[in-house]
């Protein structure tokens, strides 16, 4: 049995919940990978700019080589994170973002302590410590996150499906009754409705008996949450009818 | 419960802006301050967008609005509930960040100096009984040469050895020894056990190459050697192992009943100041080593060499121990 969570919640002392939605190690791996691309572009960098000095003074040019290359390979994480409000490169281009674990700002020191501790997360060699304790700990934390407590949290997008695509606007009769259509609106689970939109989205794909049956049923549970008068829900095919359900959940006329 | 969707997000949507632009001003500079007034709206702002979340969640069909609330709620969150003050980067905080850090944990610092003390009798142990031990415990090759013999080479040499490469082996000096700074300090998440070997074993290096060059007559060379840097850099690795065993003790609580994250937030910051102070005092240490510590008598007299370490281990304990007391 995993002990990982998907997400971490937070409740505020008025009693109000806000979530994370936790990084998988696998994306995490995969900013890695970017961040690691710009780090060495960014250390050939410095490589060349010091070629540039090295007629003028080979010692001094080789001392800041050495120098540029450290403070590059360790601050680059500290730097960007705490510029870009817990973001490197990697972590922008997939959408991850580091967080406090308790929902605070995010503090300098954190910042600092969780790229230091990388020396340890990424014994032997790429990341097996920080790996192995991103699988084993509840909300996908290596020790470096563990100790300054933080966490890192997927950017949520939200999601908008185009209904018009998949709903083409055409005279819907359950909007007749808006009562009906707010208490829709509220029972629907997004769950439901995310079927019913991948459902819709699919729908030339599947066999025409299985697309009858899958309709069928994802009509027999929107109807069963709302009871529309017979005028405006029995004269439509189901498959009309969970068309016409998306459209009033996502405000559409 | 939300009747009308439309006409909840019409009535709402002027607070949400509001409270988007007083969270863009305040991340953006985090240092501004906001008037009574400003505050009281916040919190006023905060409140409303959270009861227009928690009114969300009886419908639940709506996700972008749900993570645009959550989003918002939740940067409000952390700036009205933060008790950490803001980082302020001036020049006095920063100055005795160091020392302030290194008085408030001065025992884990004692146990620092206690391991590898240990690991010096260690080596002198390993020595005495056996000198053939050397060729175990000599980091590099230059020192398994016996005392008397290199401390002619040096004091005969006519030529720069380090001409044209000094400041490229004070580069390498420090950003080795930063990493194992940071080595030990971050070895603390074995709950100490790595930190305590990487001193240990320090020290035992350090016990057999005093025990040696003590033991061949030339303690004078030795001390002229090594107190310029060593004065310096043997501190700043201790400040590592300090930084370890904080960290290793923040982790195990020692009868402490403090949750173990709220533990290892307290001393965060002390970690980082500990480790920051030690690399800058590393880069003052591989200087001297590669321009001061590689010259010896008659280039310069160890006697001089020998009261300049102590001028700096006398500067740097005067430092950790007094600077900044309130």
């Amino acid at each position: 049995m995993s002990r990982r969570a998907r997400s971490l919640t937070i409740e505020t002392p008025e009693g109000v919940e806000f979530s994370y939605e936790l990084a998988s190690p696998v994306l995490r791996a995969l900013a890695w990978i970017v961040d690691v691309a710009a780090i060495s572009v960014l250390t050939k960098g410095a490589g060349k700019l010091t070629e540039l000095l090295a007629p003028l003074n080979q010692d001094w040019a080789g001392a800041l080589y050495a120098i540029l290359y450290f403070v590059i390979s360790i601050g680059y994480g500290i730097a960007l994170e705490w510029r870009w409000r817990g973001q490197t490169l990697g972590k922008r281009v997939l959408r991850l973002r580091v967080v406090d674990a308790q929902g605070l700002r995010l503090q300098l020191s954190q910042v600092v302590l969780r790229n230091l501790l990388r020396v340890v997360d990424m014994l032997p060699l790429a990341y097996f410590v920080g790996g192995i304790s991103c699988f084993c700990s509840r909300n996908a934390q290596r020790l470096g996150d563990l100790a300054a407590g933080t966490i890192v949290a997927r950017e949520r997008e939200p999601y908008v499906p185009d209904i018009e695509r998949i709903a083409p606007a055409k005279y819907n009769s359950l909007l007749a009754y808006p009562h009906l259509a707010a208490r829709l609106r509220t029972l629907a689970s997004p769950d439901s409705v995310r079927i019913a939109v991948q459902a819709l989205s699919r729908r030339d794909g599947y066999d025409p008996v299985a697309r009858l049956e899958l309709f069928e049923e994802l009509a027999a549970y929107f109807r069963s949450l709302v009871r529309y008068p017979a005028a405006a829900a029995e004269t439509i095919t189901d498959e009309e009818y969970v068309r016409s359900v998306l459209r009033v959940i996502y405000g559409s006329q | 419960m939300i009747i009308d969707l439309r006409r909840f997000v019409s009535e709402e949507q002027a607070y949400w802006d509001e409270l988007q632009s007083v969270l863009a001003k305040l991340e953006a500079d985090p240092e501004s301050r906001l008037s009574l007034d400003g505050i009281q709206r916040l919190h006023y702002l905060y409140e409303r967008c959270s009861s227009d979340l928690s009114r969300l969640d009886t419908f639940a069909t709506e996700p972008s609005l749900r993570a645009y609330l959550d989003s918002l709620v939740s940067r409000a969150y952390s700036l009205i509930h933060e008790t950490r003050a803001p980082v302020k980067l001036r020049w006095r905080s920063v100055v005795f960040a160091l020392p302030r850090a290194f008085r408030r944990n001065f025992g884990a610092f004692r146990l620092a100096v206690a391991v590898t003390l240990l690991g010096c009798a260690f080596g002198w142990f390993a020595l005495h009984i056996d000198p053939r031990n050397k060729a175990i415990l000599m980091p590099f090759g230059g020192l398994l040469v016996p005392p008397s013999e290199r401390v002619a080479q040096e004091e005969k040499a006519r030529e720069d050895r380090l001409k044209g490469v000094k400041a490229s082996f004070a580069a390498q000096l420090m950003t080795h020894n930063t990493q194992v700074t940071i080595m030990a300090m971050a070895m603390g998440l074995t709950f100490g056990v790595g930190t305590l070997v990487l001193l240990f074993y320090n020290g035992v290096i350090l016990g057999a190459v005093a025990t040696d060059y003590i033991a061949g007559g030339q303690g004078v060379f030795l001390a002229g050697w090594l107190l310029p840097h060593g004065s310096i850099e043997i501190p700043a690795i201790l400040l590592g192992g300090q930084a370890g065993f904080i960290l290793a003790g923040a982790l195990i609580g020692w009868g402490d009943r403090t949750p173990r994250a709220d533990r290892l937030r307290a001393v965060a910051a002390d970690l980082v100041a500990i480790v920051g102070g030690a690399g800058v005092l590393l880069i003052w240490a591989g200087t001297v080593e590669s321009f001061v510590s590689q010259y010896h008598q008659p280039v310069l007299p160890y006697g001089l060499k020998i009261a300049f370490g102590l001028c700096e281990l006398a500067a740097l304990s005067f430092f950790l121990g007094w600077a900044g007391r309130e």
